[in-house]
């Protein structure tokens, strides 16, 4: 009984039928093992990222001359932005805003820098349902193509205050 | 030394010698575990009743304040009692022994309470709406940070008792040869908690001190990376404790003896080798970790882990089986399962606790293990609906099992109702798989977990949100009262059992 002091000597052979299982679950288990680095290398569903440290104010700077370069328009006080083809691109967080509005072209490869001006937020891409953690502190940069023509929207996801559910910003491609 | 006689008791049902301190400690212990449930679980039927959109119930304000309650009221404090009062069961009551120090046994009781009462204020006070995460910059009063410091203190200060009662019972020979099964899980249990308080000591402070204001700021990459050493690895004590009374269930409602002491015991030292890579999944999509640390932690040793769930998940039902069969259910392939005490609420809580966990939380929890699935998954309601499944339905309900027989033995009291208990690892199973699935399939759906309106009230857009994500909150919201009622059921039997129960004769 599992209450009860087992006998003296309890490493005794295992039953064939634990000994199947286990040999199932284990070789299962080393498939995933090696399925893990090898789907990173070959699967081609990683988000390739790199990460740098920055200031709150450096990407606040980052981000102005980026709209001013290449605003086209807004919407509902949000500048549009449409960079060219390849280039660096800039999405700021910040408690209750994605800043600006990114208007970028299919099939074209940009590096979206992400990071947040205060509280760590959730960049989560609606309907797509793709989500990244952003840091205030931290640049994190995707490398993103987009593929499907469309309107799309970010939404925080991570809990940051009160406003948290207005925070909501607007990606077009075309 | 031993001159303490008066001090036991002996059960007139299993002939187990009762420390009487002992038992006080399990008794204060498993009350305040039932308490803090009580407020937890009225703050999950405000939570769910808010995120169900026909009903929309709290303010934004409200919502993310009954959100912070209901995770620390759940996830940690009625857990965490709880689990003191199984390990002074598993070693002073199953190895015949006095407790080891119940002095400081009050003492760590008394922090615990303190430090909880201290958190549940700040939250209900509002000066701590911050998540069960707190993730920083985000801030908390520093008295918040403090309760959570003094609970998890006392929480270590009930382990040492837990591992001093063991050395005590070696030392005193009240029992001869290997631990039983049980207490070696709890064991488990007991060095996982070590690893997971330790996390937190060091998170925590210095994040208390920068409440304060006499530190800088905390770099949020590290603060997750620690802190899910202590937010994960403090859920694999869950699991550890739960499947060690997942065997005491088994033996106590069936007669189930392990199949093989070999294979369950290195399942459990799969456990505490590994197990704590799992913390590794809330990070796959952080910017402070690097490609090649994420390829690591989702591969490397990860699934020696899962290898010892999937043990259990075999040898528990295995060991049950055998024990129905020899007691004559050997007609065709289910017959055991079929003869099996459906009406007893130990047994049912059990084998619901082993599907659901097994199923549901296991395999969802797998998949966030997996760096690229973890992209469409990462703070979406999947993340909850997975955890709904391992800690509500797994942990929660193989407490709630125990619980019962924990009435009468402990307690020494009839379980009043008895019809009433019957059905209620019904209500809360079901109950918390609909929400689980609910939650996952919402959350498939891009539906953020921590998100007041899907609505989204005063945003400058709003999300067209699929039809079939509503629906699946809709499952969740009728799950969700269907496991509030099992829950409640569960206080009210528990409570009225300990109040009013008969004495048995």
């Amino acid at each position: 009984m599992s209450i009860s002091v087992p006998e003296r000597i309890w490493w005794k052979p295992v039953d064939k039928s634990e000994k199947i299982w286990v040999g199932l679950a284990l070789t299962w288990c080393i498939v995933m093992f090696i399925m893990m680095p090898l789907w990173h290398l070959k699967g081609g569903q990683n988000a390739p990222s790199e990460t740098y440290r920055v200031t709150p104010a450096q990407f606040q700077k980052a981000t102005q001359e980026f709209i001013d370069k290449y605003k086209v328009g807004e919407e509902k006080g949000t500048a549009i932005v449409a960079p060219p083809a390849g280039s660096d691109i800039y999405l700021n967080s910040m408690m209750w805003r994605w800043d600006p509005i990114l208007k970028l072209e299919k099939g074209k490869t940009y590096r979206l820098h992400l990071s947040s001006m205060d509280l760590q937020h959730g960049f989560s891409l609606y309907p797509q349902n793709m989500n990244f953690q952003v840091l205030p502190g931290y640049d994190y940069v995707l490398t993103i193509t987009p593929t499907t023509a469309g309107e799309f929207y970010v939404q925080c996801n991570e809990f940051c205050g009160i406003g948290h559910h207005m925070m909501v910003g607007k990606i077009i491609v075309s | 030394m031993t001159n303490a006689g008066s001090e036991f008791r002996t059960c007139p049902t299993t002939g187990l010698k009762v420390h009487l301190p002992a038992e006080n400690l399990i008794k204060a212990n498993a009350v305040a575990a039932v308490v803090f449930l009580l407020v937890g679980t009225v703050m999950a039927l405000l939570v769910a009743f808010t995120r169900w959109p026909a009903v929309h119930l709290l303010s934004a304000e409200g919502y993310y304040r009954a959100l912070t309650a209901h995770g620390l009221n759940m996830l940690i404090f009625w857990i965490i009692f709880f689990e003191i009062a199984v390990l002074y069961f598993a070693s002073a009551i199953l190895l015949n022994s006095r407790l080891a120090a119940p002095k400081v046994g009050w003492l760590s009781f008394l922090m615990m309470l303190v430090g909880s009462l201290m958190v549940d204020l700040m939250i209900l006070q509002g000066k701590a709406d911050v998540m069960m995460t707190s993730y920083v910059p985000m801030k908390a009063d520093p008295l918040y940070y403090l309760g959570v410091i003094l609970f998890a203190v006392g929480a270590l200060i009930g382990v040492g008792v837990f591992f001093a009662t063991l050395v005590v019972a070696k030392r005193e020979k009240t029992y001869e040869g290997s631990l039983p099964l049980v207490v070696f899980g709890a064991v488990a249990a007991g060095i996982i908690a070590v690893v997971a308080i330790a996390h937190g000591a060091i998170i925590y402070i210095p994040t208390f001190l920068w409440s304060l204001g006499i530190i800088g700021p905390i770099d949020p990459a590290m603060y997750r990376v620690v802190w899910w050493g202590l937010g994960h690895t403090s859920q694999q004590i869950n699991v550890t404790a739960q499947i060690a009374i997942w065997y005491l269930l088994a033996t106590l409602t069936v007669g189930a003896s392990p199949l093989n002491e070999k294979v369950c015991r290195s399942a459990f030292v799969l456990y505490i080798l590994f197990i704590n890579l799992a913390s590794a999944h809330h990070l796959l999509v952080d910017p402070g970790v690097s490609p090649s640390w994420k390829i690591w932690n989702t591969s490397y040793a990860m699934y020696l882990a899962v290898l010892a769930s999937m043990i259990h998940g075999f040898t528990v039902p295995a060991s049950i089986e055998v024990a129905q069969r020899k007691k004559g259910y050997t007609k065709g392939l289910f017959e055991w399962l079929k003869k099996a005490p459906w009406g007893n609420p130990g047994f049912s809580a059990l084998a619901l606790s082993i599907a659901i966990f097994g199923f549901i939380g296991g395999i969802t929890g797998v998949t966030f293990g997996t760096e690229q699935i973890n992209i469409i998954s990462h703070n979406t309601l999947r993340i909850p609906g997975h955890f709904h499944a391992t800690v509500a339905a797994g942990t929660t309900l193989a407490f709630m099992g125990v619980t019962y027989y924990v009435l009468p033995l402990i307690f020494r009291r009839q379980v009043v109702v008895p019809s009433l208990a019957k059905l209620q690892p019904y209500f809360f199973g079901i109950g918390i798989l609909l929400v689980s699935i609910g939650m996952t399939f919402a959350g498939s759906y891009g539906i953020s977990r921590r998100h007041w309106d899907i609505a989204f009230t005063g945003a400058p857009f709003q999300l067209a949100i699929d039809p079939t994500a509503l629906l699946m909150l809709s499952v969740m919201g009728i799950g969700a009262i269907l496991a509030f009622t099992g829950a409640l059921m569960y206080i009210l039997i528990t409570v009225f059992t300990v109040l009013i129960g008969k004495r048995p004769a």
